[in-house]
C-alpha cells in the first residue's frame, strides 16, 4: 500500500504525517469520493469542508483505518492506516458511547490511553498525568467525576476531545470536533489544537464551520468529489463555495 | 436464629455443595454477565444457553460427558450465527433467533428419544442444584479461573467494546478477535453453570445480578464485584427458601436474584425522584443514535438496536435501556448517516 508514496516527493516518510495519492474512499469497494491527494507535515492542520454526505467522514474513517481505501495509496505517520494506534488518534463524530454503565468523564478520558497501553502494560504515573492534563485543557475538571450520561452534549464532546488529547498522538483525526461546543468550548478547543500542532501533532478534521478552516495549512472542499484542495485562500473562493454549497460565504 | 440461617448448610452435605456451586456460578456469571449486560448480548447469551441443548441431549444419549456435548452445541450455534450474519443481509437478531429455535427444537427431539424424556429435559433446563457433585464443583472452579483470567487480560478491549466500541478498533485492538473471545467466556460460563442451575436459569444468573450492579456502579470492576455479591446472596437466600419451603432450588435462587434487581431498581427510581426533582436533563444530543464509525468495529452484530432508545426518559436511569451503541452496520452503508441530522449545514455562513 505504501509503494506509491516513497517515490516522487523527495521527502522521507517521517516528514509527512498524512500522505494520500489518488486515494479513492468509499464502502465495500464502491467509491464515494475519488482522487484525494493530501500531503500534510507534522504540526499541519487539514480541514475537510463540505455538506452532509459529502464524504468527509468517509475520508476520515479511511485515514483512521476503519475502512479500507477503495484505491490509491495512503500513509499515516509513515505507516499503513490503522497500523499505529498509539500514534494516530481518531474521534468519531459524536462518539457512540454506551450509557448502560454510568462511567464518569475522567474514566472516559482515561480510555484514550488504551491505545498506548495495549493489553497488559500497567498504567504509569505519566499516563495519569497526561489524562489529568487533557482534562484540564478541555475544561472537563468541573464535571470529571460525573457520569457521562448526566452531562450535556457539549460537556460530553469536551470529554471526548480530552480523550483524544490524552492519546498524545502524532496524528489526530477529528470528525466535527466543534459540533455541540459553545463559544467558550470552541475557544478552548482552538487553543488545544494550537498546542497540539506546536507539539508536532498533525490534525485532520472535518467541519461545517468555515471559520475553523482559516488557520488550516490545507483545506479540502468536498461534495461527493474533491471540489478544490489547497491553501484556505485558494480554496475558499466564491466559485468553489457555490459549487459545494450552492451559495457563497461572507466577505 | 443463626441456627435457622446456617444449620441447613452445616447439617447437609448436599446443601454445602449446592451453596459452593451456586456461589461459583454467581462469581462466574458476575464477570460474564457484566459484559453481557453492557455489550447488549442478552439475546445471544439466551440463544447460547439453548443452543447447548441438542449437544447435551446427544451426549446424554450416547453416555458422553455432557460438557463435551454442550461445547459442541455452542460452537455450532456461534459459528452458524456468525456465518449467516456475515453472508446474508439478515440481521444478527434474526440469525440468532433462527438458531435459538432450531437448536431448542433439535434438543427436544433428541431428548424425546431417551427413556425419561421429561426428567432429562427438566434437568437440563433447570439444573440440579441440590444434586451437584464434588467434581462438578471442581470443574466450575476451573471455569471461573479461566473466565476471570481472560476477563482480566482483555479488560481494556472488553471495556472499550462495552463503552465505546469504535475506540476499540482505533486503539489497535482486533475487534473481531475480542468479540469472539467475549462470546467464548459467555459460552464457558453457560456451559460450566448449566449443570447446577440449568440452561434456562443460567440466563437469569447472567443478567439479574449484573444488571442490578449496573444500576449503581460506575466502574466495570465494581460492577462485577457487586454482581458477585448479589449473586452469592441470591444463592444463599434462594437455597434457604428452597430448603424450608420445599421449592425447586435453582428456580428459587434465580427468582431471588431477579427480586433483588426489582428492589434495587425501585430504590434507585425512588431516590432519583426525591433527590433529582429538576431532573438529570433531557438526554443529550449525542445519545441519539447515529454513528457509523464502527462499521467494522461491530460487524459481528450481536447487538440489539430496536430503536427504543429514543424514549430514554430523563429519570429513567441507565442500565435497563436498550443499548444504542452496538447497532449493527453491515459496512456497506453510505456515510450519510452521521451528517444527516445536523440542522445547519454551514455555520458562519450567512
Amino acid at each position: 500500500m505504501n509503494d506509491g508514496l516513497r517515490r516522487g516527493t523527495g521527502t522521507t516518510e517521517s516528514v509527512t504525517a498524512i500522505e494520500a495519492r489518488d486515494l479513492d474512499v468509499g464502502y465495500a469497494g464502491r467509491a464515494v469520493v475519488r482522487g484525494v491527494n493530501i500531503e500534510l507535515p507534522p504540526g499541519g492542520l487539514l480541514c475537510l469542508i463540505g455538506t452532509n454526505g459529502s464524504g468527509k467522514s468517509t475520508l476520515l474513517k479511511t485515514l483512521a483505518g476503519l475502512i479500507e481505501p477503495v484505491g490509491g495509496s495512503l500513509s499515516i505517520a509513515g505507516g499503513p492506516p490503522g497500523g499505529q494506534p498509539a500514534r494516530v488518534g481518531y474521534l468519531a463524530q459524536r462518539p457512540a458511547s454506551s450509557y448502560t454503565l454510568p462511567i464518569c468523564a475522567a474514566d472516559v478520558v482515561a480510555m484514550g490511553r488504551f491505545a498506548s497501553l495495549g493489553l497488559l502494560r500497567r498504567v504509569r504515573h505519566s499516563d495519569r498525568v497526561l489524562c489529568a492534563e487533557s482534562i484540564e485543557r478541555m475544561g472537563v475538571t468541573p464535571f470529571a467525576d460525573r457520569p457521562l450520561l448526566e452531562l450535556s452534549g457539549g460537556q460530553q464532546q469536551r470529554t471526548h476531545l480530552a480523550q483524544a488529547l490524552a492519546r498524545r498522538a502524532d496524528v489526530l483525526l477529528l470528525d466535527e470536533p466543534t459540533a455541540g461546543l459553545d463559544p467558550n468550548g470552541r475557544d478552548t478547543f482552538a487553543q488545544a489544537i494550537r498546542d497540539e500542532r506546536l507539539r508536532g501533532c498533525a490534525i485532520a478534521m472535518a467541519t461545517h464551520d468555515l471559520a475553523d478552516a482559516e488557520d488550516a495549512d490545507v483545506v479540502i472542499l468536498m461534495a461527493g468529489r474533491i471540489v478544490a484542495s489547497g491553501s484556505p485562500t485558494d480554496v475558499l473562493t466564491d466559485d468553489n463555495l457555490r459549487a459545494s454549497f450552492g451559495f457563497t460565504g461572507p466577505h | 436464629m443463626t441456627d435457622f440461617l446456617f444449620s441447613p448448610f452445616i447439617d447437609n452435605d448436599f446443601m454445602t455443595r449446592a451453596l459452593s456451586a451456586g456461589v461459583l456460578v454467581a462469581m462466574c456469571c458476575a464477570i460474564v454477565g457484566s459484559f453481557v449486560v453492557l455489550r447488549g448480548l442478552a439475546f445471544v447469551a439466551d440463544a447460547l444457553a439453548h443452543g447447548v441443548l441438542p449437544g447435551i441431549a446427544t451426549a446424554v444419549l450416547l453416555g458422553w460427558p455432557v460438557v463435551i456435548g454442550a461445547a459442541a452445541g455452542t460452537v455450532v450455534m456461534m459459528s452458524g450465527v456468525s456465518v449467516i450474519t456475515r453472508r446474508s443481509r439478515l440481521s444478527s437478531d434474526t440469525a440468532i433467533g433462527l438458531f435459538f429455535a432450531g437448536m431448542l427444537a433439535l434438543g427436544v427431539m433428541i431428548t424425546s428419544r431417551t427413556r425419561s424424556f421429561t426428567g432429562d429435559l427438566t434437568r437440563i433446563l433447570f439444573g440440579e442444584l441440590l444434586g451437584v457433585r464434588m467434581n462438578e464443583v471442581v470443574w466450575q472452579s476451573i471455569a471461573l479461573v479461566f473466565v476471570a483470567v481472560v476477563a482480566w487480560v482483555c479488560r481494556r478491549p472488553f471495556l472499550l467494546l462495552c463503552i465505546q466500541p469504535e475506540l476499540a478498533a482505533t486503539s489497535g485492538f482486533r475487534v473481531r478477535l475480542f468479540e469472539t473471545l467475549m462470546l467464548m467466556v459467555v459460552a464457558v460460563a453457560i456451559i460450566s453453570s448449566f449443570q447446577s442451575v440449568g440452561t434456562l436459569l443460567v440466563f437469569g444468573m447472567l443478567l439479574a445480578p449484573a444488571s442490578t450492579a449496573a444500576l449503581v456502579s460506575r466502574r466495570l470492576g465494581a460492577m462485577m464485584g457487586l454482581a458477585a455479591i448479589i449473586g452469592s446472596l441470591a444463592t444463599y437466600v434462594g437455597l434457604l427458601l428452597s430448603y424450608y419451603a420445599g421449592l425447586a432450588a435453582g428456580a428459587s435462587v434465580v427468582a431471588v436474584a431477579v427480586a433483588i434487581f426489582l428492589l434495587t431498581f425501585a430504590a434507585v427510581e425512588i431516590r432519583a425522584a426525591i433527590t433529582n426533582r429538576h431532573g438529570v436533563g433531557v438526554p443529550p444530543a449525542s445519545m441519539q443514535r447515529h454513528d457509523h464509525a464502527h462499521d467494522h468495529a461491530s460487524d459481528h452484530g450481536h447487538d440489539k438496536d430496536h430503536g427504543h432508545d429514543k424514549d430514554h426518559g430523563p429519570d429513567k436511569d441507565h442500565g435497563h435501556d436498550k443499548d444504542h451503541v452496538h447497532d449493527k452496520d453491515h459496512g456497506h452503508d453510505k456515510d450519510h448517516g452521521p451528517d444527516k441530522d445536523h440542522g445547519l449545514p454551514i455555520e458562519g455562513v450567512s
